[in-house]
């Protein structure tokens, strides 16, 4: 659910980072914290436990300049990935316009991966969606461990219907970029 | 489409501003925000506070949220105004209608009493702006002329830029 103020001229999208527990979620936000002009972001919010666990969520306001006169602003979430947190995830995705889907490569999490977008089909069914709605990407992250899934796998189980997908070493921010243009623009295209 | 269910247009976000302006005046507060259920502001007025309001929006929206989960396990409907104390700064949340949150940032130059009395008034002002706003929104067939093609294209052109390594 965008927000666009005719009068100050401004546009405020929101776009959600789930995934399973430890899949890079907050990886991905912390690079693009790290890597983006200073007067483009705003402060990053990380509501997490002692261990570094995201509880809430984490979140980092972009402002990507005027385009066309509006002010458009990014906010990015992450939800927490552990399977408990259910209620904070369902809360996050409130108002969602843009979607990305890490996936944890690693052979170990394959049904951590399904258990995961299964949960976001339902968690989206709750607000009355379907990912068919909403600009989506999927990421393969972790593409430098050993025992990991061939993306052709992945592409099979998790991505069927084949949206827009990139391999990724978020840790180095190889394809955090690259996911982040992909639902971005899809996003503002659906302005239009 | 994306669901934009909200567009603020001019003549609202001034009917807004001029209610929170007043809020503002008459409770002697520091700082006064409208922001929706998704965490997004929509206008604020007073102070500007040192920290970054768009963070600061998203959590406010957060905590109402899950207060909100809360009340509903203790069999409530829902928490419609939260109050936090501080020992310098404090802040007052209220429920606008069902899906905007206004908060009030204030000091010991105030009391609660005070905020809590002329927030009341204030919601009920910005209710009857929030529904006109709906109706409009409801019968609102305008083309959103200003997203078209040079807008994604200018829009692209940006994202290409703001996000690169």
């Amino acid at each position: 659910m965008s927000l666009i103020n005719y009068s100050s001229r401004e546009i405020n999208v929101k776009i959600v980072y789930y995934g399973p527990g430890l899949c890079g979620k907050t990886t991905n936000i912390q690079y693009i914290y790290d890597k983006v002009a200073p007067d483009t972001k705003g402060k990053l919010i990380t509501l997490a436990t002692e261990m570094d666990r995201t509880l809430f969520f984490d979140f980092l306001p972009l402002e990507l300049g005027k385009v066309k006169g509006f002010r458009t602003r990014f906010h990015l979430y992450t939800v927490p990935g552990q399977v408990y947190y259910d209620a904070s995830r369902k809360l996050i995705l409130r108002g969602v316009d843009g979607i990305v889907f890490v996936a944890d490569s690693q052979r170990s999490r394959y049904d951590a991966n399904i258990e995961s977008l299964y949960n976001l089909h339902e968690n989206l069914g709750e607000y009355s969606l379907k990912l068919d709605e909403i600009p989506y990407s999927i990421q393969y992250n972790k593409r430098d461990l050993p025992e990991i899934i061939s993306v052709e796998e992945l592409e099979q189980e998790l991505n069927p219907k084949q949206y827009p997908s990139f391999e990724a070493i978020a840790t180095k921010g190889v394809g955090v970029f690259d996911t982040l243009k992909s639902v971005a623009k899809a996003v503002l295209r659906n302005l239009s | 489409m994306v669901r934009t269910n909200w567009k603020v247009f001019e003549e609202d976000y001034w009917a807004i501003n001029t209610t929170i302006q007043e809020l503002l005046k008459n409770s002697n507060a520091t700082s006064v925000l409208l922001l929706d259920k998704t965490g997004q502001l929509i206008s604020s007025v007073g102070e500007q506070p040192e920290f970054d309001m768009h963070s600061f929006a998203s959590l406010c929206a957060a905590d109402f949220e899950a207060n909100s989960q809360l009340a509903q396990l203790i069999g409530e409907k829902d928490f419609s105004t939260l109050y936090h104390q501080g020992s310098n700064e404090s802040m007052y949340l209220a429920r606008v209608e069902q899906n905007i949150i206004l908060v009030v940032l204030f000091d010991k130059r105030t009391t609660l009493g005070l905020v809590r009395l002329r927030t009341k008034k204030a919601v009920d002002n910005l209710e009857t702006v929030i529904r006109q706003l709906y109706e409009k929104l409801e019968y609102e067939n305008e083309e959103l002329t200003e997203f078209d093609e040079e807008f994604t294209n200018e829009a692209e052109l940006e994202i290409d830029s703001l996000f690169s390594d």
